[in-house]
């Protein structure tokens, strides 16, 4: 792949390839960047639109269909819109920090698809710590939120930032905790390698890799994961950073105009990274789930797009969390749960029935 | 034994995939909006929307300025003055309807002796300002000409029931 878009460059008229070709590792670095975010960004951009119609279409509406065929192209008015609004800080706000706080909230969650494998070599960079640069970088997303909070100089902005960040906080642990019994599992920090380790198995061997990715043997770890990951993502049933008759927006009060867009976009990317984090590390990434079908990097969007269908359906589905519920939660029965996890899988992989040999 | 099976329930998330069969089976259900100005609902001939004043066939007017509609209006938007005709009749010289106070109850048309002030079907109409939707006797006059088909046969289709 490089060698061929080398050769496009190289046929560059004759000087301006020497120019070019000290600085080659970085273009051919920020090539690949687009590459990977360009397609995020426009996941980004249609989600939203996804969300709004796969949830009339639980309420039996119909949803957004004025703007283009079937209203596809509401996401590009809506996002017009935003950026014609003005950008409007408040009297009393930290000015610096205003304008850090969204960009803090988005830029983790676009720069950990760094490590993020989309088949076997198709990665940005192959780190052998990638999953502690994975919980490294989300962990500084909860820093934009309350930086937004604090610097709107606002009660109820403050209120919600408070409460973002103690959930935030409160639901990486069990994710990190679950993590770890996938990193016992496949004896790996790098996510190429954890992929890799799901392909192998019983079942596996026998055609039907479905079955021997982690989401079945390690089944709680799976649900506490995924149920994390909403919470971590503030979405629906975990969604009281956000409150009309209590804290109106949370953090997000005082914003207006793209900085607002921002803190939009900011979710939705959480949303698509988490979601290729289940994929990867329970679903197994880029695996075909059954035997004779080639293993391809279709497979790991698919089931990104399941796990987002999955976020979409909850929200549609449940009522919202009490929040002292939602800490009990996340504490009492998440926490105790992956260490007890913790240790049954140790035991299981020290037996005679270990089946990640 | 009853928290234990509580245990259990919550344990396996039972009562969640439960509520989200609910909501799957809806994503694929007919869907139920009606698209508005594209499709509209069917209404009955006793719908309530815009007044109108009707006249008789040959052209004379029906209200006889007895003012029920007025007494019985609850919420005070009718407004009329009456005075004796060249003819000896009694007749209105105002009739105002304030459609802005008026919540489209049809006591008025219940009231009305001699089917003068009548409901009829129509609802899509708007006003610019405020006084647009102040409606005056020659205007109710001219929605009763314009509409008085459609009124007609709607009142031969309640006329079995009253």
């Amino acid at each position: 792949m490089e060698a061929q878009v080398l050769n496009i460059f190289q046929a560059l008229p004759g000087p301006l390839w020497v120019w070019v070709q000290p600085l080659w590792p970085l273009i051919w670095t920020l090539l690949k960047i687009v590459a990977i975010l360009a397609p995020v960004v426009a996941a980004v951009a249609y989600l939203p639109y996804f969300e709004r119609k796969v949830i009339a279409y639980m309420h039996v509406r119909i949803g957004p269909n004025r703007v283009g065929p079937l209203g596809l192209l509401q996401p590009i008015a809506d996002a017009l819109k935003l950026v014609f609004k003005e950008i409007i800080v408040p009297t009393k706000a930290s000015k610096a920090l205003f304008i850090l706080g969204p960009i803090m909230g988005l830029a983790p969650a676009l720069v950990a698809w760094a490590v993020i494998p989309f088949d076997t070599g198709m990665v940005l960079a192959n780190i052998d710590a990638g999953v502690l640069y994975l919980l490294a970088v989300s962990s500084i997303g909860v820093y934009g939120i309350i930086i937004s909070g604090w610097a709107s100089n606002s009660k109820y902005a403050f209120i919600g930032a408070m409460r973002s960040a103690a959930q935030m906080v409160s639901y990486e642990i069990s994710m990190g905790m679950a993590l770890i019994v996938v990193l016992m599992v496949s004896n790996s920090l790098n996510l190429t390698a954890i992929v890799a380790a799901q392909g192998k198995g019983t079942f596996a061997g026998m055609g039907i890799g479905l079955l021997s990715w982690n989401w079945l043997p390690l089944l709680p770890m799976f649900l506490v994961y995924l149920i994390s990951g909403v919470a971590e993502t503030n979405r629906a049933p975990f969604d009281v950073v956000e409150g009309e008759s209590e804290i109106v927006a949370g953090h997000m009060i005082e914003y207006s105009g793209m900085a607002f867009a921002l803190f939009f976009l900011a979710e939705y990317a959480n949303m698509i990274l988490i979601s290729a984090m289940v994929s990867i590390f329970f679903l197994g990434g880029w695996l075909s789930p059954i035997g004779f079908l080639p293993d391809s990097v279709w497979w790991l969007m698919a089931k990104i797009s399941f796990i987002l269908f999955l976020f979409l359906w909850f929200r549609a589905t449940f009522p919202r969390y009490r929040y002292d519920q939602i800490m009990r939660l996340g504490w009492k029965v998440f926490l105790p749960l992956c260490f007890v996890w913790i240790v049954v899988v140790g035991v299981w992989m020290m037996s005679p029935l270990n089946i990640w040999k | 034994m009853g928290a234990m099976k509580d245990f259990v329930k919550g344990l396996f998330l039972t009562e969640l995939l439960q509520g989200m069969v609910v909501t799957g089976r809806y994503f694929f259900a007919r869907k139920i909006t009606v698209q508005y100005p594209d499709e509209k609902t069917p209404q009955g001939f006793r719908f309530r929307g815009l007044h109108a004043l009707r006249r008789y066939p040959n052209g004379e007017e029906r209200c006889i300025s007895c003012k029920l509609c007025e007494a019985v209006c609850p919420a005070l938007a009718i407004t009329i003055e009456g005075a004796e005709r060249e003819d000896g009749s009694r007749r209105t010289t105002r009739y105002d309807i304030d459609l802005t106070k008026c919540i489209f109850c049809g006591f008025c048309e219940e009231a009305c002796p001699v089917d003068a002030i009548v409901e009829t079907r129509i609802f899509e109409y708007h006003g610019e300002t405020r006084g647009d939707l102040y409606y005056t006797k020659q205007m109710l006059l001219a929605n009763g000409d314009r509409y008085e088909a459609q009124i007609a046969a709607d009142r031969a289709l309640d006329a079995k029931y009253r």
